[in-house]
């Protein structure tokens, strides 16, 4: 362990993926193998799932009560809400949202999707693709999730054919590219046996890629924001109290997060939605002031001119301007029990804008079995996906779903409940 | 739509994990700050509220901190802990409220089954207590999902009732990081900003940012009786029982909660890096070797929690 306790406490990059499958598809064993070989689970976590497993007469170790953390999912047997979990290797931090994967829980890998770079899709290799499979890819892509692993599970049980992967790969790329999935990879598993999930195996000696950590631990994410036009969301603005300190008395700092691209002391920027322009002063942050800020780094910014800026207000730069817009198209997830109702009034949050809205047509409901598009649904129940047509209150500075997560996304809310009830990814402004 | 950036003029940082996590932490204590109506920030003296405290730092400065800080005193805390508490508030020069569980019991809000009970669980109601008094719309919490399988599904603005309770199985969904801070007269908010960081993460951390914590942090001698696979320590609170053998260890605290019901570790790390060290290869979680109030069921958290609990 020498030389991997250094490892382990250094400073690594971050990944954050879900995965993907049924309970058959193996999920709950390949996380188990996962956490397990990279230390992820403690000794007194095992224990604990040992004896719970006895307890419920099961003979061997059920990893699935380790990612079952609230009392009504261990009584039903059955995982109801996304879990995180976290493990390190010497040059990875990862956080794995693991979400059910029945149809019934679509909007909770919705949610575990929406924060993911990677998504892990588990195929069983004796079935192939099925039904659950395209769901996921679906959900994957529609989230935005930039990479794609589809791991083909249980090759030990289909002899570690190299006719069978290669088949399935096949299959698998079509439907990729079909589905309109950028960058995907193919790995032959068996989370049982803990064949390439985290070492080479000897029993598929025709496989020369990566074992399914190395992929996890290779696939470049960073450069998925940081290449993007720069949007810098106002959150707040930083200002001194009168009187504390004189060389401050003119400090003001628009403090937000880098949700993509670069900032530089310098840029030519532009405030959204008043249109005017200035330059960044300064970047400052506790202790040191930057040259230049990466997404998704948290600062404030610093600028030239006195201009009127408030939170809500959304600071770009370049020609890639987001569109300002009242009215839209954007695809739903409805979360909520309560259905989608035409005839009310909504809030909806968009990054740090809250404004009320109109939902004033649905276009088309999604068929999660077989992706068709049932035009002119009137209206969407839980776990629905479909494209709708808004109006808002104000203009928002809205950019495509596709182009930009942090500017394309936003969550409806119920005034009367309170509670969020959708999901929304703008189509077009 | 991708517009070609000219990275040759800009230095480009390469963010580390502890860069995404803290750029996160900030994000969300603004959100507190520029949604809620009167958050306060739980401190209490701990390495995951010193290291809150370092974040708020981040988000707010040159300005002071948009909310109070707030410690749930049991009466049972570690003295060199309180000490640090009180310090680290004043160097700040942030405003700190105490409520402790004395002032409950005086006036008949907690009552003890008996004077040595472990005070842990009560700290609900005193924490309850003082969000009514002053009417708190966010209390900001350092509790982390790496901790406990129930926090593992707690979302990072978590709602409770007019009870203070909380409902796991009618949780609001968290999507991207659009935070849904809505609550009614009387609701509130629990916010973890620091939800997806690990224990090694906290120290590397502390590390990293040269934060002062608690000495009991780092490795000391201290008389301890071992009882259940636990080292206890000793103290006017936790006498030794008849048949256990007093010895005196060097150990270090990996949580400082209360006196009566949190364990040292052996070992003898004594500086920031012996302890990431320690950290990184240790094979039992914080709480299964630190807390005895966690051991009594599958779901002692997820129980506490739905009564107010941190």
């Amino acid at each position: 362990m020498g030389a991997n306790d250094t490892f382990l406490a250094r400073e690594v990059g971050l990944l954050r993926f879900i995965t993907a499958g049924s309970v058959d598809d193996g999920k709950s064993t390949l996380i188990g193998r996962l956490l397990f070989d990279s230390k992820g689970i403690f000794e007194d976590q095992l224990s604990a799932i040992e004896r719970a497993s006895l307890r419920r007469g099961k003979g061997e170790m059920d990893l699935s009560l380790l990612t079952d953390g609230l009392q009504a999912e261990r009584e039903q047997g059955i995982t109801i809400d996304v879990a995180y979990r976290y493990f390190s290797t010497p040059r990875r931090k990862f956080i794995i949202a693991d979400s059910p994967g029945h149809e019934q829980y679509t909007r909770n890998m919705v949610t575990a999707a929406s924060t993911a770079s990677l998504a892990v899709i588990l195929i069983d290799a004796r079935n192939g693709i099925v039904t659950q499979t395209r769901r996921h890819a679906y959900i994957a892509r529609l989230l935005g999730i930039p990479h794609l692993v589809f791991a083909i599970n249980k090759m030990d049980l289909v002899d570690y054919s190299e006719a069978v992967f290669h088949r399935l790969q096949r299959e698998l790329a079509e439907f990729a590219e079909r589905a309109g999935i950028a960058d995907a990879y193919y790995v032959p598993i068996s989370a049982l046996q803990g064949d390439n999930v985290v070492d080479q195996t000897e029993r598929m000696p025709w496989y020369d890629g990566p074992t399914l950590l190395e992929l996890l631990e290779d696939i470049e994410v960073e450069r998925d924001l940081t290449e993007l036009p720069l949007r810098f969301p106002v959150q707040g603005v930083l200002r001194p109290a009168a009187g504390a300190d004189r060389s401050l008395a003119d400090f003001r700092g628009y403090a937000g997060r880098v949700e993509s691209g670069v900032v530089a002391v310098g840029d030519k920027v532009t405030v959204l939605p008043s249109g005017a322009t200035t330059r960044v002063k300064a970047i400052h942050t506790h202790g040191r002031n930057l040259e230049a800020a990466v997404a998704p780094q948290s600062v404030a910014l610093l600028l030239e001119d006195q201009i009127d800026i408030s939170r809500g207000d959304l600071i770009v730069k370049g020609d890639a301007q987001p569109t300002l817009a009242r009215e839209f198209a954007a695809n739903l997830c409805w979360l909520s029990a309560t259905p989608l109702d035409p005839a009310r009034k909504y809030l909806l949050k968009h990054t740090t804008r809250t404004v009320k809205t109109l939902i004033t047509g649905i276009d088309h409901r999604v068929d999660i079995h077989t992706l068709a598009k049932e035009p002119g649904p009137d209206r969407l129940a839980v776990n629905d996906i479909g494209r709708v047509r808004l109006k808002v209150q104000h203009p928002l500075a809205l950019d495509p779903y596709e182009a930009n997560r942090a500017t394309g996304s936003f969550i409806l809310i119920d005034e009367t409940t309170n509670n969020t009830v959708a999901a929304g990814m703008v189509e077009h402004g | 739509m991708n517009q070609v950036v000219d990275l040759a003029t800009v230095a480009r940082p390469k963010l580390s994990h502890l860069d995404v996590l803290e750029a996160e932490a900030i994000h969300i204590l603004r959100e507190v700050a520029n949604e809620c109506q009167r958050p306060a920030l739980l401190f209490s003296g701990g390495k995951d509220s010193i290291v809150l405290l370092r974040l708020a730092e981040k988000a707010f400065r040159p300005a002071g901190f948009p909310f109070p800080l707030l410690h749930i005193d049991t009466g049972h805390n570690f003295p060199e802990v309180i000490e640090f508490r009180d310090r680290r508030a004043a160097e700040l020069g942030e405003t700190l409220i105490v409520r402790t569980l004395d002032q409950s019991i005086a006036k008949g809000r907690i009552r003890l089954k008996h004077a040595d009970e472990t005070r842990n669980p009560y700290q609900s109601i005193t924490l309850l207590d003082a969000i009514e008094e002053f009417g708190f719309d966010a209390c900001i919490g350092g509790a982390r999902r790496d901790e406990e399988k129930a926090r593992a599904k707690e979302r990072i603005f978590s709602f409770r009732d007019e009870f203070g309770q909380w409902d796991p199985k009618d949780q609001r969904p968290e999507l991207w990081d659009l935070y849904n801070t809505r609550v009614n007269a009387g609701e509130h908010m629990r916010v973890f900003p620091i939800s997806n960081w690990t224990e090694l993460d906290i120290w590397q951390y502390i590390a990293r940012e040269e934060l002062s914590v608690p000495s009991i942090y780092f490795s000391h001698a201290r008389p301890i009786v071992r009882r259940n696979g636990q080292l206890v320590p000793l103290s006017e609170l936790v006498a030794a029982r008849e048949g256990e053998t007093i010895e005196t260890v060097p150990v270090r605290f990996r949580t400082v909660g209360d006196m009566t019901c949190t364990c040292p570790v052996e070992s003898l790390a004594a500086s920031y890096e012996e302890i990431v060290r320690e950290t990184a290869v240790t094979r039992i979680t914080e709480r299964g070797a630190t807390r005895m109030d966690d051991q009594t069921s599958e779901a002692s958290m997820e129980l506490r929690k739905k009564e107010g609990y941190f």
